[in-house]
């Protein structure tokens, strides 16, 4: 166990998160040129693409340190969004100590505050490590101030290196030997192992990752979920090298992973303690809750008959992704479909991304939600993610909308902008802090669905993209909510409903009229396109017919090309929803929620 | 069996029964032959059809195309109409279109009632080619004028002038060509809305019984779709080109023409083209040269789009198809919507449903009333016909 060291990397987005953990697994040997691509841990290809960590995962490294001894490195990787913190939080919940990783030109960012937090919650071991030293508009100087200034740590022991470059490389993994305290807990004790992650091998099942806090598993075992009693027979438990390693046990102090028949990740609970069924520990570990989807939408097949592929591709994607859930839903307007629960905006993207290019779907995603809760005249409390599901104004005794508190880490001279852009978005109770000078801190309270709608992309563009965010919900509090529906020639798509602020109903609805302007094509006749809260139009475009689209010449020869490029467009239009006899592009849907380039 | 199955129909419906020119129609239905003659003295700015500038290979051209003559006798057994196409086919001198004619005539059986179009340049037409031309059995040109504007010929690159073109009228009819037309392009870069009406206006002069109002159309393959691109050209937005189809539609429709085809105008039933209605109305075509197509009601081949293939495959006994498509159901009745909407007659829905087993109006009615609010469909007598606005509309009437 002395030869152990369980840590983690935390870094705000882009601060070299990734290519830090490529560094330490090519510096340890264990991948050879052939098997090595950048990001290595991040496997996906969205993940690959947008730089960030969607699921986190986690990799031994064997390390002959300077003192002649042979280590097992374990690190967990964690996901690097806002909408994964508890992930994160259990992530870090399995180890000792972590890299606090802050890129030397942008300096401390709000996400490295937040994660340092975390790490400071789990009482961690905290390695400041100062990323991109190389970089021309590095500023070494001023990030060791914020060390000390800002995150209130002893800059002292900080490491500097270019995980791009390979530079101080072997410094940080020396440092994690020397500075990380190996694991505690006893191998004989009864088991206590706590699950940071599980994903889908589509030959094994589930595979689930956990960190032996006590005692010791093996295959044959029995294990039990303590969230819910679920036992399963341990088919292989082992190591995760750069492919799984099977080991004949797991002991105390260890990371890896657990084959027990458990057909869904689903089933798997992040957080959740493991147990031996005839020897159980007498407390769960702490820290446990389930996830709860904050952000709710539908998705609707693009043509009707594609409903059951949908339907496949849900349930295989969720296998990889427990925080996805999803429910049957229909729609007047989109027809059948799935009720969808997400733990942010940016992870519905990625599963929207995910179903369209790994599983080859054509979607439609309805507006997004939060969950409101409604106090109705007769007493009873409904909570509504799904505007389809709003009561009736007449019986709504009290509506209640979550709120969140947002930190933002922003250059002082967009203060203004950002706290013009806070109140729009009906930010409360703003408290200013200046961990540095020239920095500030702003905390503000606000309405999630301020967050979702596109509160993200204008902070960034605010603050050129300097100013950095994080959120958690705080709790419900009185709103005046409306239901505002478009209507397309008349009809109302129940898909483009949102129930939003009286103050903002107008405003949305204008937006949501003109955006649906633009992406709807013209057609042969005149579209109009209201907004409507109750029967009442509050706003309203047309979409003025095009007249002409024939070609002039049609003779023998041009039937042939004429009409493959006439079906070229009609599979075009096969990729659009009928609305009545609209044909809407799916960018429409979309274009609803996104922002204002302003 | 068809004879009674047309006659179940019309005991259902009888008001659709009598409007159904079935008499006219038999005959309409023999097949069309059409012969292109890829030659052209220059080659105009704007044309994507097939042509070459090597007049010196006309000869072998010629033995070329009277061996796929031997070889494609046997397709279809009759024709009631021949279009000589091109490229340019007056450039070939009467005698030389005199071999071709008699080598039909050996090959093919061609009705004596027959409407022989021939496409001519301005430029190669005077009075006494006409009458000889006239004398080999030729009853109808096509003039290729466009403008009579010289500064849009010479934006065209044609090789003719506007007085050229308004001789070539007068000697077409001196000649004793009382069924001809002309084409004329509309649409062009510069060109302002009244010059085209001029145009209109002259070519009213002279009572041509058949014109083809052309929008332009750029085609990337040429030389004017290279300006284009280049961003050299600029062409009237899709508004302006809507009200110059309906000025054009208009005017002439006052002027005693009828409107039959989108860019078709007609002097009275009699003078359509009858070669070029075959297109739209689906009937099966022998088209002979290069880049000639065919379609005999369930297959559309192509020949190949080279002079010299096509001389080398001919003489070496192969017939010089490059490529041959079986049109599936699906396909053949996408194809009678988009062309059908192009003409006048529109389609009929009888018809419709006894070819492809469906009820067209039935299935698309919530798309169809719309359109007959909006003014763009009309139901004549059993047909579904497109109206001067849905005319313009045709593709995405087709697309419904």
């Amino acid at each position: 166990m002395d030869h152990i060291r369980n840590f983690s990397i935390i870094a705000h987005i882009d601060h070299g998160k990734s290519t830090l953990a490529d560094r330490l697994i090519q510096f340890t040997g264990i991948s050879d040129e052939r098997t090595f691509k950048d990001q290595m841990l991040d496997n996906m290809d969205i993940e690959r693409e947008r730089g960030i960590t969607i699921k986190s995962q986690a990799i031994t490294l064997p390390y002959q340190a300077k003192d002649g001894k042979t280590y097992s490195l374990n690190l967990i990787d964690t996901p690097g969004h806002v909408d994964f913190s508890y992930e994160v939080s259990r992530a870090l919940a399995s180890c000792e100590g972590v890299l606090l990783l802050i890129d030397a030109a942008q300096g401390v960012q709000a996400q490295t505050v937040a994660n340092l937090y975390l790490a400071m919650e789990h009482n961690l071991e905290i390695i400041p490590v100062i990323n991109k030293i190389d970089l021309p508009s590095a500023d070494v100087e001023r990030v060791i101030e914020q060390i000390d200034d800002e995150l209130g740590l002893d800059s002292e022991g900080h490491l500097k290196c270019s995980a791009k470059a390979g530079i101080g490389i072997q410094d940080i993994l020396e440092a994690i030997v020397k500075r990380v305290p190996p694991p505690r807990g006893n191998p004989e004790a009864p088991l206590a192992a706590l699950i940071f992650d599980a994903h889908y091998d589509p030959f094994r099942g589930t595979i689930i990752h956990c960190r032996i806090m006590e005692g010791t598993v093996k295959s044959g075992d029995t294990i039990r979920f303590m969230s819910n009693s679920a036992t399963y027979r341990v088919e292989e438990v082992g190591h995760f090298l750069l492919q799984r390693e099977k080991r004949n046990c797991l002991s105390a102090g260890e990371v890896g992973y657990i084959i027990a028949g458990v057909k869904t990740v689903s089933d798997v609970r992040t957080g959740d303690t493991i147990t031996l069924d005839d020897r159980p520990c007498s407390q769960p570990l702490p820290g446990f809750r389930e996830v709860k989807p904050v952000v709710f939408a539908s998705i609707y097949p693009i043509a009707s008959d594609d409903y059951d592929d949908l339907k496949a591709a849900l349930e295989k994607y969720q296998l990889n992704d427990a925080s996805f859930i999803y429910q049957k839903d229909s729609s007047a307007a989109l027809g059948q479909g799935f009720r969808c629960g997400f733990l942010g905006l940016l992870h519905l993207e990625v599963v929207q991304e995910r179903l369209e290019r790994e599983y080859d779907q054509s979607i439609i995603l309805s507006v997004p939600s939060v969950r409101y809760r409604f106090t109705l005249k007769d007493g009873s409390i409904v909570y509504v993610d799904n505007p389809a599901h709003y009561p009736g104004s007449s019986s709504i005794e009290l509506s209640e909308e979550p709120y969140i508190r947002a930190t933002l880490m922003l250059p002082e001279r967009y203060l203004g902008a950002v706290m013009k852009l806070c109140m729009e978005k009906r930010g409360v109770n703003s408290t200013l802090n200046y961990p540095s000078p020239g920095r500030v801190e702003l905390l503000y309270e606000m309405p999630l669905a301020e967050v979702i709608y596109d509160f993200y992309d204008r902070f960034k563009s605010v603050t050129q993209g300097y100013g950095s965010f994080d959120y958690e919900l705080i709790d419900y509090r009185e709103s005046q909510l409306v239901l505002l529906d478009i209507l397309v020639n008349g009809e109302r798509v129940d898909a483009l409903s949102q129930i939003v602020h009286r103050d903002r109903a107008r405003a949305r609805g204008l937006q949501a009229c003109e955006r649906l302007k633009e992406e709807i094509p013209r057609q042969m006749f005149k579209i109009a396109i209201q907004g409507a809260i109750g029967g009442e139009i509050i706003s309203r475009t047309t979409i003025t017919p095009f007249r002409k689209d024939v070609i002039a010449k049609c003779y023998g020869g041009d039937i042939s090309r004429k009409r493959k490029l006439l079906e070229k467009q009609k599979k075009g239009k096969k990729r659009m929803k009928m609305i009545g006899q609209v044909s809407i592009p799916q960018s429409a849907f979309l274009s609803v929620l996104k922002s204002d380039a302003d | 069996m068809q004879v009674h199955h047309n006659f179940f129909i019309s005991m259902q419906k009888p008001k659709s029964q009598s409007s159904k020119p079935v008499g006219k129609r038999r005959a309409e239905d023999n097949p069309g032959l059409y012969l292109h003659i890829p030659f052209c003295e220059i080659k105009c700015r704007y044309c994507d059809f097939f042509s070459v500038t090597e007049l010196s290979r006309i000869t072998d051209f010629l033995d070329a195309i009277c061996r796929e003559m031997n070889l494609r006798g046997k397709v279809f057994k009759f024709f009631d109409t021949l279009y000589i196409g091109g490229g340019t086919p007056s450039v070939l001198r009467p005698d030389q279109l005199n071999r071709l004619l008699e080598h039909l005539h050996q090959h093919f059986k061609i009705s004596k009632e027959a409407e022989i179009t021939l496409e001519a340049n301005p430029a190669d037409i005077s009075v006494s080619v006409m009458k000889e031309l006239y004398s080999l059995g030729i009853n109808r040109l096509n003039i290729g004028v466009q403008s009579f504007d010289n500064r849009i010929l010479e934006f065209l690159g044609r090789r003719h002038n506007g007085r050229q073109a308004i001789r070539a009228i007068e000697a077409s009819l001196q000649a004793g060509f009382g069924n001809f037309g002309i084409d004329l392009i509309y649409g062009i870069p510069g060109q302002k809305r009244n010059t085209w009406i001029k145009t209109l206006e002259q070519a009213l002069t002279f009572q041509i019984p058949h014109l083809s109002c052309y929008q332009l159309t750029v085609e990337p393959e040429t030389p004017l779709g290279q300006s284009y691109k280049k961003g050299l050209i600029l062409t009237p937005d899709n508004d302006e080109l809507f009200e110059l189809f309906m000025d054009t539609s208009e005017f002439l429709e006052k002027a005693g023409y009828c409107h039959y085809e989108v860019s078709n105008f007609a002097r009275g039933d009699s003078r359509i083209s009858r070669h070029n209605s075959k297109y739209w109305h689906h009937i099966p075509y022998l088209g002979l040269g290069p880049s000639a197509h065919s379609f005999d009601g369930e297959k559309r081949w192509m020949n190949v789009r080279s002079l010299e293939d096509y001389i080398q495959r001919l003489n070496q006994g192969k017939l010089p198809m490059e490529f041959c498509e079986n049109l599936t159901r699906e396909e053949l009745q996408f194809e009678a919507l988009f062309l059908g909407f192009r003409t006048s007659a529109g389609i009929d829905l009888d018809d419709f449903e006894e070819k492809f087993g469906w009820n067209l109006w039935s299935v698309k009615e919530r798309d169809y009333e719309l359109l007959l609010d909006a003014g763009h469909l009309k139901i004549v007598n059993g047909r579904l016909q497109p109206t001067r606005t849905g005319m313009a509309l045709a593709d995405s009437l087709a697309l419904l």
